[in-house]
C-alpha cells in the first residue's frame, strides 16, 4: 500500500516536472503572449489565483508562532515547526511564481529602491521581502540543530520573539493587502466577491488555512513518517478552526446582506455557482467541525481539515478569475503551460518538504519512526534528481 | 491641460489615429485602421455606430488608479495633464491594467520583454506647449486641446447653445475624481463601451483608505503583541518557579 502510493507519487513528479520546465522556457524565451491564456481583456489569471492561495496556506506560519512564542501554549511547539517550513515553502512558491508572472522577471528586486507607498502591490512587495526573511531566521535553527553549531542558535535564541512579532505583524499586512489588491476594483469584480472589507476576509480566512494545513499536514506526516501524532492537539485545533470558519462565514454573509447583494444568489450564473460551492464547502467544513465525532476520529478531522482548504483555494480562485470574468468581456481558461508551472511549484513544494522532514529536526526527537517501512520517496527523488541533471 | 472630444463634430476620418501613430512610431496601415480596440499597437481608436462616432483614448485622470497602483511608480501624473509611463522602471506586474476603471492600458504579450502601451496625451508636445498630435490632426475641431477650466466651460456653452444636440452631459468632469479627457455626444457613451456607474471620488481612495491604517496598525499590533507576551511569559515563569519550590518542599518533607 504504502509503496504503491510512493510510486504513484513519483510518477506524478516524472509528468509534471518536465513538463513544467518545458512550459517554463516556453514562458521565458517566447513571452506570456504564446505560453499563457492572458490578454489585454484578461491581465491577471491562473498564477496570480495561485499567488493568493499560496500564501494564504503559509497562515498556519504566524498563527503557530504567535501562539507558541507569544501565547505561550507550549503544547502546540510540535506542530510549529512543520508549519513554519510549510509558510516558508509557500512564500518561496509565491517568489518564484511571481517572478514567473512578471512581464519583465529581472526587475523584481525593483521596488526596493524605486518607491510608492500608495501602492497596494508595494506594500505587498516589502511584506514579502521582510516576512520571507522572518520565515528564514525561524526556520534555519533547525539547519543549525542538524549542523550542532550552538553559537548562532543561542543568537537566534535571544532574538527570537522580537522576529516572531515583526512576523505576526508583517502577515496581517500581507494577508490582509492581498485583499486590498481588489479594493480599486470596484466595477470589475463581481459583487458577490467585491467587498470593502476584502481585506479583512483575506487575514481571516487565512488564520483559517492555516490551522486547516495544520491538521491537513500532521495527518500525512503521521501517514508517511509514522510521526506519533499528538492527536487531542489537533482536535483543539479543529475547535478554534470551527469558531474562526464561524466568524469568517457569518462576516462574509453580513456584509452580503448590508450590500444588498444577496438577490443575486437568485441569477442563474456562472457565479452564483462558484460562489455556492466555495461557501458550501466552508459550510460543511464547519458543520463538521462542531461535531463531538469528528473530534475523536483523525479521518474525520482531516476530511474536514481538506473541505476548508478547497473551499479556500475556491475562494481566492473565485476573486482571481471567476469574479473578473464578466466584466472582462473575454472568456480566461489557462493554458496547458500555466498549470504545468502552477502543478510544478506545488510539487517541488511538497518534494522539498518530504526532503526537509527527512534531513533536518523538522517533528520533535524520537517523533519520526525511522522506516519500519523502506522509504521510497526520497530515493526516488534522488533518482529524479539525478536524471535532470 | 485637457482634450475636449465632441462626438457631434466628428467625421469619422480617422486622421486622429494616423496623427497618434506617427507621434508613437506605430506602423499604421489599411489592416490597422480597421481595427476598433485599443492594443499595444493603437493607442487611440474612432467608433463608429451609424452616422454616430466615438473615440476611445486614456483618459488621463486628474487623480489615476494606474499611478496609484504601480508599486514602482513608472506610472505618473504630470502637472502639465499627461499620465506618462517611465518603462525603464516597469517590472511588468500588469495591475495598471487590472486597476484602470477603463481598461485604458495594454500590454505587448507578443514580445519576450513587453511594455506597457497607452495615450500618454504627447507629454514632449503638452511641455513644449504645442496641442496633442490628434488635436493637431483634428480637420473639424472635433478633437481640441486646452487648459481643463476653459475646455469644461467650451462644452458647458454648447450643451447650452444647442441642448437639443446633445446628451446633457460632460463625461470626465467628476467621473472618477475627473479626467483629462472630456467627452460630449448626442448619444449615451456607454453605446461605445465607456463605463458610466463609476465613483465621482478617485480611485486611490479605495485602497488608501486601507494602507493609511497600516503605521497604527504596526504601532498599535507590536505593543499589544509585546504586552500579552510579557503577561504570558510572566506567567510561566511563575509556574516554573512554584513548582521548582514545591519540589523543594516535597524534598525538605521527604528528609
Amino acid at each position: 500500500m504504502f509503496r504503491a502510493r510512493i510510486n504513484l507519487w513519483a510518477v506524478v513528479l516524472w509528468l509534471v516536472l518536465p513538463a513544467g520546465l518545458y512550459a517554463l522556457v516556453l514562458r521565458l524565451v517566447r513571452g506570456l503572449g504564446v505560453s499563457t491564456a492572458l490578454s489585454d481583456s484578461f491581465p491577471w489569471g491562473l498564477w496570480v489565483g495561485f499567488k493568493l492561495f499560496a500564501v494564504a496556506l503559509a497562515g498556519g506560519g504566524f498563527t503557530l508562532a504567535a501562539v507558541v512564542y507569544i501565547f505561550n501554549i507550549h503544547r502546540y511547539r510540535p506542530v510549529l515547526r512543520p508549519m513554519v517550513l510549510t509558510a516558508l515553502l509557500g512564500y518561496s512558491m509565491f517568489i518564484v511564481s511571481l517572478i514567473i508572472d512578471l512581464g519583465r522577471p529581472y526587475r523584481v528586486w525593483h521596488p526596493v529602491i524605486m518607491w510608492n507607498p500608495h501602492s497596494v502591490m508595494f506594500e505587498i512587495a516589502w511584506c514579502v521581502m521582510l516576512y520571507t526573511t522572518v520565515l528564514f531566521l525561524e526556520f534555519v535553527p533547525a539547519v543549525f540543530e542538524r549542523l550542532g553549531w550552538q553559537r548562532p542558535l543561542g543568537w537566534l535564541h535571544t532574538a527570537m520573539i522580537p522576529i516572531v512579532i515583526a512576523g505576526v505583524i508583517l502577515s496581517t499586512l500581507h494577508q490582509s493587502s492581498l485583499g486590498s489588491l481588489y479594493l480599486i476594483v470596484p466595477g470589475k469584480l463581481y459583487p458577490l466577491w467585491y467587498s470593502p472589507l476584502e481585506p479583512v476576509f483575506f487575514f481571516t480566512s487565512s488564520l483559517c488555512a492555516g490551522l486547516a494545513m495544520t491538521i491537513f499536514e500532521s495527518w500525512h506526516s503521521n501517514k508517511a513518517f509514522g510521526k506519533h501524532l499528538e492527536f487531542s492537539l489537533l482536535a483543539g485545533l479543529g475547535r478554534v478552526l470551527a469558531v474562526l470558519l464561524s466568524v469568517y462565514l457569518t462576516v462574509r454573509f453580513l456584509d452580503l446582506v448590508h450590500r444588498g447583494v444577496l438577490p443575486l444568489l437568485k441569477l442563474p450564473r456562472t457565479e452564483t455557482y462558484l460562489f455556492l460551492f466555495e461557501a458550501g464547502l466552508l459550510v460543511a467544513a464547519m458543520v463538521l467541525l462542531y461535531q463531538r465525532w469528528v473530534h475523536t476520529h483523525p479521518a474525520a478531522l482531516y476530511l474536514s481539515a481538506v473541505l476548508v482548504l478547497l473551499g479556500l483555494v475556491a475562494n481566492r480562485m473565485n476573486v482571481a478569475i471567476t469574479g473578473m470574468q464578466a466584466s472582462s468581456g473575454t472568456y480566461y481558461f489557462p493554458k496547458w503551460t500555466e498549470f504545468a508551472i502552477t502543478l510544478s511549484l506545488v510539487a517541488s513544494a511538497f518534494a522539498l518538504f518530504w526532503l526537509a522532514v527527512k534531513y533536518l529536526p523538522i517533528f520533535p526527537a524520537g517523533e519520526v519512526v525511522p522506516a519500519k517501512r523502506p522509504a521510497r520517496a526520497p530515493e526516488a527523488l534522488t533518482e529524479l534528481i539525478h536524471a535532470g541533471s | 491641460m485637457a482634450l475636449l472630444y465632441d462626438a457631434t463634430l466628428c467625421i469619422g476620418c480617422k486622421q486622429c489615429e494616423q496623427a497618434c501613430a506617427e507621434q508613437n512610431k506605430l506602423r499604421y496601415d489599411q489592416k490597422t485602421a480597421a481595427e476598433t480596440v485599443q492594443s499595444d499597437h493603437k493607442y487611440t481608436v474612432v467608433l463608429t455606430k451609424g452616422d454616430k462616432f466615438m473615440r476611445r483614448l486614456c483618459m488621463n485622470c486628474q487623480d489615476p488608479a494606474c499611478a496609484s497602483v504601480c508599486p514602482v511608480g513608472a506610472l505618473r501624473k504630470t502637472a502639465a495633464g499627461p499620465v506618462i509611463y517611465e518603462e525603464d522602471r516597469c517590472m511588468g506586474c500588469r495591475y495598471c491594467m487590472v486597476a484602470c476603471p477603463f481598461s485604458v492600458p495594454k500590454y505587448e504579450w507578443g514580445k519576450t520583454l513587453p511594455k506597457v502601451r497607452k495615450c500618454t496625451m504627447c507629454p514632449d508636445r503638452v511641455l513644449a506647449g504645442r496641442p496633442t498630435a490628434c488635436a493637431e490632426a483634428c480637420p473639424t475641431g472635433a478633437t481640441s486641446y486646452g487648459e481643463r477650466d476653459d475646455l469644461i466651460a467650451e462644452a458647458r456653452k454648447r450643451l447650452r447653445d444647442n441642448p437639443a444636440s446633445y446628451i446633457n452631459r460632460i463625461y470626465g468632469v467628476n467621473e472618477v475624481g475627473g479626467t483629462s479627457v472630456l467627452l460630449l455626444s448626442s448619444v449615451p457613451v456607454e453605446e461605445f463601451g465607456y463605463p458610466v456607474a463609476l465613483p465621482t471620488e478617485p480611485m486611490p481612495v479605495l485602497t488608501y483608505r486601507a494602507l493609511s491604517h497600516i503605521p497604527d496598525l504596526v504601532t498599535v499590533g507590536t505593543v499589544l503583541l509585546g504586552g500579552i507576551w510579557w503577561i504570558t511569559n510572566r506567567r510561566s515563569e511563575v509556574a516554573e518557579a512554584e513548582k521548582n519550590e514545591s519540589d523543594i518542599d516535597k524534598d525538605k518533607k521527604e528528609k
